[in-house]
């Protein structure tokens, strides 16, 4: 078939992929121009480089932890407590979202409360579940389970109460009960759902862990974050962020291939 | 004996705004194996009358049979083709099809067998493992009939079944629907508003009031009853008589 291609279609093909090759080049240099430029403007003291720091100064902290194990101990607890923030607070919305859905009485009454609980930012309820569990991780799990499950909560019983009607009244000409109602229907229905509330809360858990970390926790991410803060180390805390933002990209990344096996083949 | 009784059948819907009154005095005798087609215009309560017969909706007066029994609720008796193809799209074909068998927790390997040389049969063989996506909307609507026909149904209610569809599927679709429903020898209550679609398939066309919808006549159809097929039948000279006399009672209601 290729080769059947016209010129011009191969021009117009050639077009597509260059202008595709130059804005990722774009995107590169514009990292790699950003970071050069701080190192110049650090070295040649145009910027204070004790508040500032640079990036060599930033790899060389990195190293250093790394050298001294400590940047896999720290990275190791940020990853594990997000995963079990990240699963707690999903699987708690849904089950939440899934009860709502079977009581139309007990939704309507919580409607106002679910509101207000939600316009409350989450992480002001830091320092009650500090006193509440102590300086624990407990207490840091259940900070990104308050970020992400309202979220959760609120996007699936919306999902669920949009399945439509038409799809409920064809399992009911054949008699089905409610709960067959809710595995064969609704939630299968809502999995477009489901997977953009995994993809909300990805990033919301890790907020919520962090938080939980500046608050509660003597190691991960968020306590080398406020640890470099208090002593003015800020070639640490930078290299705690960057690492961070890698964290976050990979989080991401597994989320989308989960959504990728998930409906493939189907078309949403 | 009849198939399908409905006595004195009515409903009354309740709303903050007051009560109205869908349907009233509904008297329906349906005989085995007959095609009875229901046009009305839009509002006019045919398919409520539908999700009655099928035991969605209890009526407020008067009662449903069905083979002499009393209608309380879904059952397999009766067999429900909706507006569109409502085919699931995170299900296969087969499983599509096997939904109504599923539910009523009756999928035996013997009826697994069987849905599945209904599908091989009108001409979805190799289709099973497909997703719905993949199909075109005449494949999707004959997919549906046999996840109708699945349970055994005596009775099939199809409302508005070939709506979705544009005119040219529609015709080619209905043709082969009423060809399938009269080899299985089903017994077919039909509603539509499209009265070409009520003549041409049906043994009887009844035609329904506006709000509240009542029965306001019945024509015998004489084509279906010597066995033309719907296109035979918008073919025969007497079409059109029945469509103008049809058309004329619907437009006087209005």
């Amino acid at each position: 078939m290729l080769n059947q291609y016209s010129p011009e279609h191969l021009a117009y093909i050639q077009r597509i992929k260059r202008r595709q090759h130059i804005i990722r080049a774009t995107q590169i240099l514009l990292l790699v121009g950003l970071f050069a430029l701080w190192e110049v403007a650090a070295r040649l003291g145009w910027i204070n480089a004790f508040i500032f720091s640079h990036p060599s100064k930033i790899w060389n902290a990195a190293l250093r932890l790394a050298s001294q194990g400590e940047l896999w101990k720290h990275l190791g607890w940020t990853v594990g407590e997000t995963a079990i923030g990240f699963t707690a607070g999903t699987f708690l919305g849904i089950v939440i979202a899934i009860l709502l859905w079977w009581s139309d009485f007990f939704s309507r009454v919580l409607d106002p409360y679910i509101v207000v609980l939600e316009s409350i930012p989450k992480v002001a309820l830091g320092p009650i579940f500090v006193v509440w569990l102590g300086t624990t991780v407990t207490a840091v799990i259940a900070m990104a389970i308050a970020v992400s499950v309202i979220v959760t909560i609120m996007m699936m019983h919306t999902g669920f109460k949009e399945v439509d009607p038409n799809k409920i009244k064809l399992a009911r000409t054949f008699g089905a009960t409610k709960f067959q109602i809710l595995t064969k229907v609704i939630i299968p229905a809502s999995v477009p759902t489901m997977i953009g509330a995994l993809k909300v809360n990805v990033g919301l858990s890790l907020v919520g862990i962090i938080v939980g970390e500046f608050l509660a926790s003597k190691a991960g991410l968020g306590y080398l974050i406020i640890y470099g803060g208090q002593v003015f180390n800020m070639s640490l805390v930078m290299a705690s962020i960057l690492l961070l933002a890698v964290v976050s990209i990979i989080l991401y990344f597994l989320v989308a291939k989960l959504e990728e096996r998930i409906v493939r083949g189907r078309d949403y | 004996m009849a198939v399908v009784e409905l006595k004195n059948v009515g409903l009354k819907y309740h709303t903050l705004e007051g009560e109205i009154t869908a349907l009233e005095n509904i008297n329906l005798t349906v005989e085995p194996e007959e095609f009875v087609s229901i046009v009305g215009q839009s509002g006019c309560g045919k398919s409520t009358l539908l999700s009655i017969i099928a035991g969605l909706l209890k009526p407020t007066t008067g009662e449903v049979l069905i083979g002499g029994e009393p209608v309380t609720g879904p059952n397999s008796k009766v067999g429900y083709m909706l507006q569109q193809d409502y085919l699931y799209e995170w299900r296969t074909i087969l499983d599509n099809a096997l939904l109504g068998l599923e539910i009523k927790g009756s999928k035996t390997p013997e009826a697994v067998a069987e849905v599945k040389q209904m599908l091989k049969d009108y001409g979805l063989g190799g289709f099973e493992h497909h997703y719905p996506y993949q199909l075109s909307g005449g494949m999707r609507q004959r997919v549906a009939l046999i996840r109708t026909l699945a349970i055994q149904p005596k009775v099939l209610l199809l409302d508005e079944p070939f709506s979705a569809l544009d005119y040219q599927n529609r015709l080619a679709v209905g043709e082969e629907v009423v060809r399938i429903l009269r080899e299985r020898r089903k017994t077919v209550i039909m509603v539509t508003h499209d009265i070409p679609e009520a003549v041409s398939m049906a043994n009887r066309v009844i035609v329904m009031s506006p709000r509240p919808g009542t029965i306001q006549s019945e024509h015998r159809i004489s084509m279906c009853d010597a066995g033309l097929t719907p296109l035979q039948t918008r073919e025969h000279p007497a079409f059109r008589k029945y469509f103008t006399a049809i058309w004329k009672e619907l437009n006087v209601s209005a």
